[in-house]
């Protein structure tokens, strides 16, 4: 979901601490690090990289072209592909029969079983596309703060262990308290009085 | 920063169900100039409220949809102890109105809907758009994080339990 769509989710995050000087070429090199990379030969059922956010399918980090007006605004794309569990069983079925007429055997180890399993899950991820996702980043350095346009709750997941690899950071999800305790500047007293507090009741 | 997330966000979870509960009572019941400290934003309860209670079999998820929503059955659900887990909100401000909900668990937000600011005609364009929609959720935020300080500060001080003996008077009434 863009950030530049009618209707958008956000979920925000906080980043601790400060990274490598020269800040841009630091985060540059980040996203380099990890840029999405087509992988049509690759039998894995997930692909996830950064992408450009003005370019989701060609991305290109140079200059300052991640940039606008202070703020660094990229993309996460997940590209995943999935074969019904069916044509799984029925290609499995065909080949463990090809197995036990090759061999004259009436029967097949749980390892020939494990070993004919991936080798046909293998061959059906290589013939399907995968599907692209793409999710944009808003992230503003001087605050510490990360917008990520998506609930979606692997994609943000994705998005915490690729930024955690891509820049030595890690994000720290924004809920109610970790709002309190980090972004609205309480008094030590009132985060002391925060940490104790138990559930209200609303009604007897 | 020591701050264990997984710990604090079961631990605390309860404070955003507090929080929206609040709002809503809030929205309802009392002057918006003491809530937005701003005579000229307005806020009001959108079109979905999302509640849960804990039973003996579970967990018992009561989701109430339309205009004017939840007035009647949040209130009946209220009455039983359910509390309030998803809140849809509209803000309007100077004209303009943003629409959204926002999730107790996290504080998330979506189905975010901005106001207007036209179409992106060509690439060059795509810059400004994206300062303007940036300024647009960032204001959202701005209020958000304003009424949830005004309510933390509210939970931790000595007059919370007069704010919760309000909302008791206003759920059972």
């Amino acid at each position: 979901m863009g950030l530049l769509s009618s209707s958008v989710s956000i979920n925000r995050y906080y980043v601790e601490g400060k990274i490598k000087e020269p800040v841009l070429d630091t985060v540059k090199k980040g996203l380099e690090k990890l840029t999405f990379r087509e992988r049509d030969d690759d039998p894995s059922n997930k692909n996830a990289g950064w992408t450009s956010f003005n370019n989701h399918f060609n991305p290109n980090f140079s200059g300052s072209s991640f940039v606008i007006n202070e703020l660094f605004v990229f993309s996460l794309r997940i590209d995943k592909k999935s074969v019904s569990p069916k044509i799984i069983k029925k290609n499995f079925s065909v080949e463990t029969a090809k197995r036990l007429e090759e061999s004259g055997r009436g029967y097949l180890t749980a390892n020939e079983k494990k070993e004919v399993k991936e080798q046909v899950t293998d061959a059906l991820f290589l013939m399907v596309p995968a599907v692209p996702n793409v999710y944009d980043v808003v992230w503003n350095y001087e605050k510490s703060i990360l917008w990520f346009f998506s609930n979606n709750k692997s994609a943000n997941e994705e998005l915490e262990i690729l930024f955690s690899a891509s820049f030595n950071q890690s994000l720290i999800k924004i809920f109610p308290y970790s709002e309190a305790d980090i972004l609205l500047g309480l008094t030590d007293k009132e985060r002391d009085l925060l940490s104790l507090l138990s559930p209200s009741k609303f009604v007897e | 920063m020591m701050l264990d997330v997984s710990l604090t966000f079961y631990r605390y979870g309860f404070l955003g169900s507090e929080f929206l509960t609040w709002l809503w009572f809030y929205i309802v019941n009392s002057d918006q100039d003491k809530l937005l400290d701003n005579k000229k934003v307005f806020i009001e309860i959108g079109n979905k409220i999302v509640l849960e209670r804990k039973t003996n079999d579970g967990v018992e998820k009561v989701t109430i949809k339309g205009k004017d929503a939840g007035l009647e059955e949040g209130m009946v659900s209220l009455k039983k102890g359910a509390v309030v887990k998803e809140l849809n909100l509209i803000y309007r401000k100077e004209e303009k109105e943003w629409s959204f909900t926002v999730t107790g668990e996290n504080l998330s937000l979506s189905n975010l809907k901005t106001p207007d600011i036209g179409f992106i005609e060509s690439k060059k364009d795509v810059d400004g758009f994206v300062v303007e929609k940036i300024f647009l959720y960032d204001s959202l935020y701005f209020l958000i994080d304003g009424l949830y300080k005004k309510f933390i500060k509210l939970r931790v001080s000595t007059g919370w339990p007069n704010v919760v003996a309000d909302i008791n008077k206003w759920i059972n009434f």
